[in-house]
């Protein structure tokens, strides 16, 4: 069964998540309990995957071949689909299961049972498939494919509330804008497929050469995964379908974006690693300036807690923009702080993942206690909820970048890369950090100090469970933040900076 | 709907299902396949529902439910089938049993019986389509209204 690791990631929550209807009309027990052996089985999978990427390399797998490493057809033509996981694949891989593990547990006590539960479950699933796929594909159009999937199932996750009136709204517009990504992704592909008949990511990168028609792919790409990514100018289906979807589910949501950011990687580096110019990595940075910026100064606006802390989720977007777009702007000369700034921004995808999923949970927490998430009813939690107040501060001090807590640690590679790139860059990036934290101590004051008020509702202990798992990988990347981007992040970076010829040789040999 | 709508559609009903399992069936031979089976099956759902309204399906939500479920879960278990090999290997192709006759080469009118998972892999989609498909127009009729019409 190790042999098939990378597959069984993915499709073990597709089965998984089409079986669990059929098992909740047995019991809803049986599927409860099955819903978490499928996640356990993925955070398994991925855990093995990554160790054994991480220790011995990028691992090669081939759907339907006589064995699984058969990558090539005589005249070194790939024609399978296979999955190329490489240390940035299976860093994204372990994002996504930590994610999908403190979620899903948490789901089960949050998710009302007349609210159609099950459907969340299934759809939960189908969207940790998906991510999956996406983290460890090596073949264009069954990233597209993989890209849908996850687009339905995140629109249905969002419009899940249909008796609201926003829910609805809010997962019509995600679907447009997901339905255009979707579409630009395609028509990219397709462009590639007509040019160069070849689908396989490693074998187009090796053939592109260039031309007009390249151009216009990559800037169909471009477009494709910043929207999917919720960058700015196009951010705007973001807070809405953050602060609408079931807020537990919310956390795949983060990882859903962060998802399509590291596709964007990936086309970026290895697919167009060969011809990109410096043009592309400034159009990075600035859209990573912009996005930082403006969702900073929207959270400022907000009174809605959950929309308030999705704006705070999108502007930790830019920052990984900028720290990559960093990283491309130098690719051709390769100094060491080009390497920081990459470093910074692939390990802020995974502190993002924990603070903003926190920050999620604790919204979760609140609106199931009070009803309301509006910051002008809600005050004088911090009595009733001290252990909720605390994960708040927590996480709000780690989005905004205070030691010792893990935002802190990414963001100062952050700083540290895109100041020798520009101190401009550095500048605004710490003044969105400042701002940030203007935000959520207001957000903070507005729902937890002030006068006590009664708590009549407990919150459920594995939403509490769930909290304190992602406050305690907040505390630890925060104090020993080493160990960590030595083990993983530093591979991750090296694989997208350095790796190309290495994701090429060891799909097509040689 | 009037009497003449109501007699063609009992008489077109089995023949739509039985054409969408044709071309369920041929998947592999001829063009068309899972989805566009399915497809065609749907329609003579839909047909029912228009012929006779949505209230003489609606005991019928629970079955495509289930249906469409399972169609998924075949669809997945089929890929497991080939993990002796690797996933979606196809297993059953020139095995000499279910689906497994060699392909024959030069012009022919085709043998059902070959192709392996692939037909089975078929039906698989050709239920989740019939059921998604047929779910989808009974919902949408079902929460139409009566004013609507």
């Amino acid at each position: 069964m190790s042999a098939h690791a990378p597959i069984l990631a993915i499709a073990v929550p597709l089965l998984g998540g089409f079986a669990t209807p059929l098992l909740a009309k047995l019991h809803k027990r049986i599927r409860d309990l099955w819903v978490l052996l499928i996640v356990l089985f993925v955070g398994v999978a991925v855990g093995y995957v990554a160790v054994h990427v991480f220790t011995q390399g990028i691992w090669v797998y081939v759907l339907g071949a006589r064995h699984p490493q058969e990558t090539v057809v005589s005249g070194g033509f790939p024609i399978r689909i296979m999955l190329v996981v490489d240390a940035m694949g299976a860093f994204m891989g372990v994002i996504t299961a930590l994610m999908a593990l403190v979620a899903f547990p948490a789901a089960l006590k949050y998710l009302p049972e007349e609210e159609g539960k099950t459907l969340a479950l299934t759809l939960g699933s189908l969207l940790l498939a998906g991510i999956m796929g996406m983290a460890y594909t090596g073949d264009l159009f069954n990233f597209f494919v993989f890209l849908e999937v996850t687009s339905i199932a995140a629109c249905a996750l969002i419009g899940f509330r249909t008796w609201t009136s926003r829910a609805p709204e809010a997962a019509f517009k995600t679907m447009l804008l997901f339905s255009v990504s979707g579409l630009l992704f395609l028509l990219a592909v397709a462009f590639l497929y007509g040019e160069y008949g070849a689908l396989n990511l490693a074998y187009v990168s090796v053939l592109l050469r260039g031309s007009a028609v390249d151009r216009l792919a990559l800037a169909l790409f471009l477009g494709a995964l910043l929207m999917k990514a919720a960058a700015a100018p196009v951010h705007f289906w973001a807070p809405d379908a953050y602060g609408e979807a079931p807020a537990v589910k919310a956390l795949l949501l983060v990882v859903n974006t962060q998802v399509s950011l590291y596709g964007l990687w990936r086309v970026l580096f290895t697919l167009y690693g060969g011809i990109l110019d410096t043009t592309v990595g400034w159009l990075v940075v600035a859209m990573g300036l912009l996005t930082m910026v403006v969702a900073a100064f929207m959270a400022l606006a907000q009174t809605d807690l959950g929309r308030l802390v999705a704006y705070g989720a999108v502007s930790q977007i830019g920052y990984m923009l900028l720290g990559v777009g960093v990283g491309l702007v130098t690719m051709s000369g390769r100094p060491d702080y080009g390497l920081v700034a990459m470093k910074g921004g692939i390990f802020h995808m995974l502190n993002d993942a924990l603070t903003v999923g926190l920050l999620f949970l604790c919204v979760a927490a609140v609106e199931l206690v009070k009803g309301t998430r509006d910051l002008r009813e809600l005050g004088g939690l911090g009595h009733g909820l001290p252990e909720v107040a605390l994960f708040f501060l927590v996480a709000s001090l780690a989005l905004a970048g205070i030691p010792p807590l893990n935002g802190f640690a990414s963001k100062i590679l952050i700083y540290e890369g895109s100041f020798r790139a520009s101190p401009i860059l550095a500048a605004v990036a710490v003044l969105t950090s400042i701002l940030l934290l203007a935000v959520f101590a207001r957000a903070f004051q507005g729902a937890f100090l002030g006068p006590r008020v009664n708590v009549e509702v407990r919150v459920p202990w594995p939403i509490l469970v769930s909290m304190g798992v992602l406050a305690v990988g907040i505390l630890i990347l925060g104090l020993v933040p080493g160990f960590f981007v030595e083990a993983m992040v530093t591979p991750a970076a090296k694989a997208l900076w350095l790796g190309r010829s290495l994701y090429l040789s060891a799909v097509l040999g040689g | 709907m009037t009497v003449v709508v109501r007699t063609i559609t009992r008489i077109l009903f089995p023949i739509a299902l039985v054409f969408g399992g044709y071309v369920i069936m041929h998947g592999h031979l001829t063009p068309g396949g899972g989805f566009q089976g399915g497809a065609v099956a749907a329609s003579a759902l839909a047909m029912v529902v228009v012929a006779f309204g949505a209230k003489s399906l609606s005991g019928k939500k629970g079955l495509l439910s289930a249906l469409e479920s399972l169609g998924g879960v075949a669809f997945a278990a089929l890929g497991f089938l080939g993990l002796g090999v690797t996933f979606f290997a196809n297993v059953l192709a020139g095995s000499g049993g279910l689906f497994g006759n060699p392909v024959p080469y030069g012009p022919n009118p085709g043998d059902l019986n070959t192709a392996g998972t692939l037909p089975l892999m078929n039906w698989a989609v050709g239920f989740k389509v019939l059921a998604g498909l047929g779910a989808v127009v009974l919902l949408f009729a079902l929460f139409g209204g009566e004013h609507d019409r």
